[in-house]
């Protein structure tokens, strides 16, 4: 439920259509940030363990 | 609807922002970014040994982040100044669509990532030069040289010109002279291009009260001093080829390219000190761009020939 005495505002189409797309971004950011540390995990770990073996 | 904190909606000027992904985009400074990129490649390349082709795709992704952060730190500090010139009023920040506090804080978080993501995925020695890089370009040259001399853009070309040492580190872990060749170079082209620039652009800088070569020493020492560093930078371009770092090939190419760059600087000492449409200055930047290119390139396929015609003989 939404406080009645909180002080809302209304976003223009054009506002809302920038911060969809600022979203977006932020998430394909993220998402590729998260691939490529995963990966160059495994590459490191990968590089290592043949390194002892 | 979005909630909103009240001090926010008060006389301070609140309001929602209406960026884009693209004007944030637009704050890395695309153009220069590419330029980066190529140049970080062409030592990333170069360097003796090999590295992890992930690893490398990171180590340039995180050069061009941090070029980026620093693009964006200095559209922050000179939005004053963007404001009031042709070439840069319409950058997000003077153009109103990104906010000062967004630029810089999107500027400082993209530095801390690339700087850390260099570091724990490739290694220390590169993600302490670009970290370097980004203080010297964002403080050092946007911050102080800038507004305060006409060697602004000599000196601060030095952040411009790092980039294939932070490639070749991110390799070999070390700095060489091959990587330091490559360094020299984008420092000694930095001048002429910038002032030939400078000189046709010189009624902006007035305006914004930049003191570029041109304004505070006049056009014909500022030609001068092009020339000079023509004649400076034609030879050391073909100093990887001399050193014995390429083949003859290379070194051809980049003295034609360096008489070429001379030609071009040679003409623009020779123009009419009441020429307002400035063909030569003109002339030299488009070329000055296309020198670099050509001779980072020219220098990445002779490293790539001579590495397969190693393998080819082997």
């Amino acid at each position: 439920m939404v406080d009645k005495n909180l002080e809302l505002v209304s976003l223009t189409e054009r506002q809302q259509k920038a911060r969809r797309n600022r979203s977006m971004a932020i998430g394909v950011a993220l998402a590729v940030l998260v691939v490529i540390f995963y990966v160059a995990t495994i590459v490191k770990f990968g590089h290592n363990l043949a390194g002892t073996m | 609807m979005a909630l909103v904190d009240e001090r926010l909606t008060d006389e301070a000027g609140f309001r929602m922002s209406e960026a884009t992904a693209g004007d944030f985009f637009a704050l890395l400074k695309p153009r220069v970014m590419s330029l980066v990129v190529f140049t970080a490649f062409v030592g990333l390349v170069a360097a003796p040994v090999t590295i992890n082709p992930l690893l490398a795709v990171i180590a340039i992704l995180s050069i061009a982040i941090g070029a980026g952060a620093s693009g964006a730190l200095n559209m922050w500090y000179d939005a004053d100044i963007d404001a009031v010139m042709t070439r840069t009023a319409s950058r997000p920040v003077p153009a109103g669509r990104i906010l000062p506090g967004e630029a810089l804080s999107f500027g400082l978080v993209l530095s801390v990532m690339s700087v850390m993501t260099l570091g724990v995925l490739v290694n220390w020695l590169s993600a302490t030069l670009l970290a370097f890089t980004i203080f010297f370009y964002a403080v050092i040259y946007t911050m102080w040289l800038k507004r305060w001399t006409p060697q602004n853009i000599v000196i601060g070309g030095a952040a411009g010109a790092i980039p294939p040492v932070i490639g070749w580190a991110a390799v070999t872990g070390t700095v060489s002279l091959e990587s330091l060749i490559l360094f020299l170079i984008i420092f000694l082209w930095t001048p002429p291009h910038f002032w030939a620039l400078a000189l046709f652009k010189s009624e902006d800088y007035a305006r914004a009260g930049i003191p570029m070569m041109p304004n505070v020493a006049g056009q014909a020492s500022t030609r001068r001093q092009i020339f000079a560093y023509a004649l400076i930078l034609a030879p050391v371009g073909v100093l990887p080829w001399v050193l014995g770092f390429t083949t003859p090939a290379y070194g051809v190419v980049a003295a034609l390219l360096g008489a070429g760059f001379v030609w071009y600087a040679w003409k623009v000492l020779r123009m009419a000190a009441d020429d307002k449409v400035m063909k030569p200055a003109k002339a030299l930047f488009g070329y000055s761009l296309l020198y670099l290119f050509a001779i980072f390139a020219v220098y990445l396929a002779d490293c790539v020939v001579g590495r397969a015609l190693a393998i080819g003989g082997a």
